[in-house]
């Protein structure tokens, strides 16, 4: 009767040292639902994103995808698993020595062994999603401005069609209209392919916009979670705090 | 109350003392199993699929036809050097046609693969070292994963391979080169006869000597690559983390280069 979430954290531990970044998360994703995990720098978002695809391991709990334990994987098993992933990195991550099109087209090439002139295609098309035109193709990522490449680096991860989209602070560092425009493109992005969506943020603007649930994050736990349109009255003195921006309250400095 | 407190404060020195020590011990141990993971890693990728042959070929023109000018300098002049310094020596005691000999081996054995070496870990480990841990720290590498391509197969096994592989062929031409050196130095300033010159050389050198310094070279090659490889990939973040990753990959692979060098020697010439 009840469905299979698509992300399931249970009680993840991770520490580095002796600092304890995740300190028990639970968290569960629906299919096609858009989660965005909101939180100040170093309360373990960007861990939290890490364990999930299995760039860091975590020490304890479980994480399943799709019903299926992941912590245990080997590394066949993990390459195979990332093909139902993509990601849009902070910086953008992109390849500066690959041009632009092959920038999108390398899970296509590499990952999937797609013959480069289909790939070189969909790169295209791709770019023209992001809005776009298909002469920056034969460009070099150092040739682009930070939102163009924000936008490259979203048809990159949209271009492998992916089950599950992961955005590490999307609109970080992008002017006010470039950040609404990656918003949108997100939203769009999400819907088109029917994708579940995991975010990190701390642009509140950005977590209303792309949002359909918000968990908030604090000291390496999930302190509340809720729908979006619940945010402004969780009652949680924490997560008021955050929305509101505010230096005073729980959160200390 | 002095008394009393004298020898409490001697103990806490002493133990800080062993503290610090064991800190140090432990953790110098720490690095050397994650290199030696890491090594071994990266070997067993070079040997399963997928590869990348196109990369591959991109180092190999890197690592070893760009750094021909750089080998081939190197050789030629330690070569003359060699030729002039052996002169100086030997005329005092007539043993002037022991310089051929002296030449030949010298570069040969030693020389050429140890100079090509080091010259290598400061072209290639740094430039190595400065690429990987740039795409470390833009996340570039994550993003190879995220992509499903193994960035050890993508980034280290083209590096290491055409490093083993380009570091011999580079040292066979430096030997060439540097016998060529010391050839020109005796017969243009020195004034050998052109042939007895040759004939020396020629009748010295054995096949184990040239070949030894190719296996060093091969040795020296990899070293110098995964040096590269291992500091880039665990760079530590911002400018720093890459500057201070390209200083260890060319200090460390210089000094292994050096302890291997005695230690293949010792194999080789025992």
């Amino acid at each position: 009767m009840a469905i299979t979430p698509k992300i399931a954290m249970r009680d993840v531990k991770k520490s580095f040292g002796e600092k304890v970044v995740l300190d028990g998360v639970t968290l569960t994703v629906n299919p096609g639902e858009s989660l965005v995990i909101i939180g100040g720098s170093g309360t373990g978002k960007s861990v939290t994103l890490k364990c999930i695809l299995g760039l860091i391991k975590p020490d304890e709990g479980s994480i399943q995808i799709d019903g299926k334990e992941t912590t245990d994987l080997n590394a066949r098993e993990r390459d195979e698993l990332m093909h139902k992933f993509g990601m849009l990195f902070q910086g953008g991550a992109l390849f500066d020595s690959l041009r632009v099109w092959q920038n999108i087209a390398f899970g296509l090439i590499q990952g999937q062994h797609m013959n480069p002139k289909d790939a070189h295609d969909i790169a295209i098309q791709k770019l023209a999603q992001v809005g776009l035109k298909p002469q920056v193709a034969d460009l070099f990522p150092a040739e682009l401005s930070g939102g163009m490449q924000k936008r490259v680096a979203l048809a990159r991860a949209i271009a492998t069609k992916p089950d599950i989209i992961f955005f590490d602070e999307p609109t970080t560092g992008l002017d006010p209209i470039m950040a609404d425009v990656i918003n949108d493109l997100i939203v769009d992005c999400v819907k088109d392919l029917g994708a579940t969506a995991l975010s990190i943020t701390h642009d509140m603007h950005s977590a209303r916009k792309i949002a359909d649930h918000v968990a908030m994050i604090y000291a390496g736990k999930i302190i509340w979670y809720g729908k979006v349109a619940e945010l402004d009255h969780s009652g949680n003195p924490y997560v008021d705090q955050f929305i509101h921006g505010r230096a005073e309250g729980p959160i200390g400095k | 109350m002095s008394d009393k407190t004298a020898p409490a404060l001697n103990g806490s020195l002493l133990l800080d003392m062993c503290q610090g020590v064991g800190h140090s011990i432990l953790k110098s141990l720490q690095s050397i199993g994650v290199m030696s993971i890491f090594v071994g890693k990266s070997i067993v990728h070079v040997f399963t699929p997928p590869w990348y042959p196109k990369l591959l070929l991109r180092q190999i023109i890197d690592i070893g036809y760009y750094s021909l000018p750089v080998v081939g300098m190197t050789a030629i002049f330690t070569g003359m050097v060699l030729a002039l310094q052996s002169y100086t020596g030997f005329t005092r005691f007539n043993a002037e046609s022991a310089i051929a000999g002296v030449v030949a081996l010298s570069v040969t054995r030693e020389l050429a693969p140890v100079l090509a070496g080091l010259m290598v870990a400061g072209r290639i480990g740094a430039s190595i070292a400065a690429e990987i841990g740039t795409m470390r720290v833009t996340e570039q590498i994550d993003a190879l994963t995220t992509l499903s391509v193994n960035p050890y197969k993508y980034l280290i096994v083209p590096r290491i391979v055409a490093g083993t592989l380009m570091l011999p062929a580079l040292v066979l031409i430096a030997d060439i080169i540097g016998i060529y050196g010391g050839y020109i130095v005796s017969i243009y300033t020195l004034g050998f006869s052109e042939g007895s010159y040759l004939t020396q050389t020629w009748d010295i050198l054995e096949f184990n000597d040239v070949f030894s310094g190719l296996v060093k070279a091969a040795a020296f090659g990899f070293v110098v690559t995964i040096m590269g490889c291992y500091h880039g990939f665990n760079s530590d973040r911002g400018a720093q983390g890459v500057g201070a990753a390209t200083t260890y990959a060319v200090v460390s692979a210089s000094i292994l280069i050096l302890i291997s060098n005695f230690l293949l020697t010792k194999v080789f010439f025992q």
